[in-house]
């Protein structure tokens, strides 16, 4: 146990039928930790065992809560967790109207309502459900349905928001619609969150931290842009979504050309326009297998991104065609797949220079932090 | 026509023995259901069936070890010689005990079944929401099972209108304490008073249909979600 205010401490083991859960990690009470893996990795069990719904043995601690410590017998019942949990099916109550789905949280919450740090009209206002109020559960699309369902956790006055999957069942456009409200959540509230999540694309949008789960055990945490440079992250992710997330800072658009560039420690890069101000930071996803690699700087050809940079590492993949290859950039990596032989033919090896391609068109918007500042 | 002196009081308590009855089942029946419904118990299965067992045991033999029961020698006398009494049997608070258990399993199951319906999911939901085992039963389980007590109690109340062979063992026939409705329609058809048994009967037929109606109603609500 840490005993730290501002950590989360969480430690489970323990067998749910055939599938084995063991895992550890702590996290700061602040921003977004992704519960990161595949399906069937025990994501969603350790938000359960941390909502108190199921109990695993372990400890888990809140700042200086101790919540659970099985050695001791102390298991917190999950009414008495202050947690707000939002699960991929909105699971309002139907027997109560919006507002009474609302209230439901805010009346249990233990508090006078003058003492609530979130108070029901700015909580209705932040999430725009103010003209849902009224209606009943049954009538509402699904991105509203989620946006309550928020809403009614955030009344119950939670120190912790957990969210399991709330955007998996909504289609990419509702996505897109609810995707700023948590952005806007995050900055506003300072409500610190565990998000369990599969798509990649959402993490390295809204996750500040990481922590990566295959088959019930811990394979990487950290940063959410260091854990990404890690090749061991490949169990957990197909090759065609591994790739590495980037800070970088926008220095000037070129409306001409519908462009927007960008710094990334005093290289270059170039994406199609985005709307944000010169100065600020965002984070770019760039993908190991858009990024090709040449030994000399590459002239006369249509891709705009070239990166130099110092091998790190090269790890071949046996029995198959294929390598990746790190790239270290002065500061942060990117990752590259080639063919082995290319690194063959090419006399790759850690040490030597090379030059990063990247297509412009590997910036695709979803991978594009509109919301959040960098995480430095 | 007829003089309403002989007709209305089997009727009167009929209504009053179904009513208590239900009141009771309601009571007694929610526990038994909420347990039958969330238990993971091995043996609550065990329960069910003796539950169920009125469904098809013949009433006279419910009523049997009912009369040994309610009788002198059995725990119904004990009881009722706490209140000065002789006997449960052949009296309105025997007829009650023994419809309680004669109709139990016609309020059990649809509570159970509604309870079971809906899940787990929002009862872990309103926990989340700091609701108390006892809060989420009432503002959770209870309101989002309601179509299931509604059925249970229309079937439970007329399932007790309309018993005959338990009554006939524990209540005998005395007016104004025991004298049901469907012994009354008996009663008359073997002194061969054949008006006032078709006026009950009448009654009883528009009765029943006017009760599957409600409950086919209150099923067809129910599968389109409720409220």
């Amino acid at each position: 146990m840490s005993g730290d205010d501002a950590m989360g401490d969480v430690a489970f083991r323990g067998t749910l039928g055939a599938f084995t859960l063991d895992v550890a990690f702590t996290f700061p009470m602040r921003g977004i930790t992704a519960l990161f893996g595949p399906s069937g990795c025990g994501k969603t069990t350790i938000l359960r065992c941390m909502a108190g719904l199921q109990n695993l043995p372990g400890c888990l601690a809140i700042g200086r809560d101790i919540w659970q410590d099985s050695d001791r017998r102390t298991f917190l019942k999950p009414h008495r967790r202050p947690v707000g949990y939002v699960l991929q099916e909105a699971s309002l109550f139907p027997h109560l109207s919006v507002r009474g789905n609302l209230r439901f949280g805010l009346r249990r919450s233990g508090k006078r309502e003058s003492d609530h740090a979130l108070r029901f009209d700015d909580v209705v206002a932040l999430l725009g459900i103010g003209p849902l109020l009224g209606r009943g559960t049954a009538t509402l699309s699904g991105g509203e349905r989620q946006r309550v369902a928020i809403g009614r956790a955030l009344l119950s006055q939670p120190q912790l928001l957990l969210m399991d999957e709330p955007l998996a069942a909504l289609d990419s456009m509702t996505k897109d619609e609810i995707i700023p409200y948590l952005e806007t959540l995050q900055k506003t509230l300072h409500m610190p969150m565990v998000y369990v999540s599969h798509d990649i694309a959402e993490v390295a949008r809204l996750a500040d931290r990481i922590v990566v789960l295959s088959n019930g055990r811990k394979i990487a945490d950290g940063p959410v842009t260091t854990v990404w440079e890690k090749l061991d992250l490949q169990s957990a992710i197909d090759r065609a979504e591994a790739g590495v997330i980037l800070a970088v800072r926008v220095v000037r658009h070129d409306t001409a050309f519908r462009l927007t560039y960008l710094d990334h420690h005093g290289q270059e890069l170039a994406i199609p326009m985005v709307d944000r101000a010169p100065g600020s930071t965002l984070r770019i996803r760039i993908l190991a297998r858009d990024v090709s690699l040449a030994i000399e700087r590459p002239s006369g050809i249509s891709i705009r991104n070239v990166l130099a940079g110092i091998i790190r590492d090269i790890i071949e993949e046996p029995e198959t065609a294929h390598a990746e290859v790190l790239i270290d950039l002065g500061g942060a990596v990117v990752r590259s797949s080639v063919t082995r032989a290319s690194v063959a033919e090419l006399n790759l090896a850690p040490g030597h220079a090379v030059f990063a391609m990247v297509k412009s068109i590997a910036f695709d918007k979803l991978s594009l932090n509109l919301g959040l500042a960098g995480p430095d | 026509m007829l003089e309403g002196s002989d007709i209305w009081p089997p009727v009167r308590l009929t209504l009053q023995l179904a009513a208590t009855t239900t009141v009771v089942l309601l009571i007694l029946g929610t526990p038994i259901a909420w347990w039958l419904a969330r238990s993971r118990q091995r043996w609550k299965e065990g329960v069910a069936a003796v539950v169920a067992l009125p469904l098809v045991l013949p009433p006279t033999v419910i009523g049997f070890y009912l009369l040994l029961a309610l009788g002198p020698d059995g725990p119904g006398g004990w009881v009722a010689g706490l209140f000065g009494g002789r006997s449960l049997a052949f009296t309105f608070e025997g007829l009650v005990i023994g419809s309680v258990v004669y109709s139990m399993p016609f309020v059990v199951q649809p509570i159970r079944n509604a309870f079971e319906a809906f899940g787990d999911r929002p009862l872990e939901v309103a926990a989340t929401l700091r609701a108390t085992p006892w809060d989420r039963f009432w503002t959770v389980a209870v309101p989002l099972a309601r179509p299931g007590f509604l059925t249970a109690a229309v079937l439970g109340f007329a399932h007790t209108v309309g018993e005959f062979g338990v009554v006939l063992m524990i209540g005998g026939n005395i007016p104004d304490e025991t004298k049901v409705l469907s012994v009354a329609i008996y009663d008359y058809v073997e002194t061969l008073q054949w008006a006032q048994a078709h006026i009950l009967a009448v009654g009883m037929l528009v009765f029943s249909f006017l009760v599957i109606v409600a409950v086919m109603t209150v099923d067809r609500r129910l599968k389109r979600g409720g409220s």
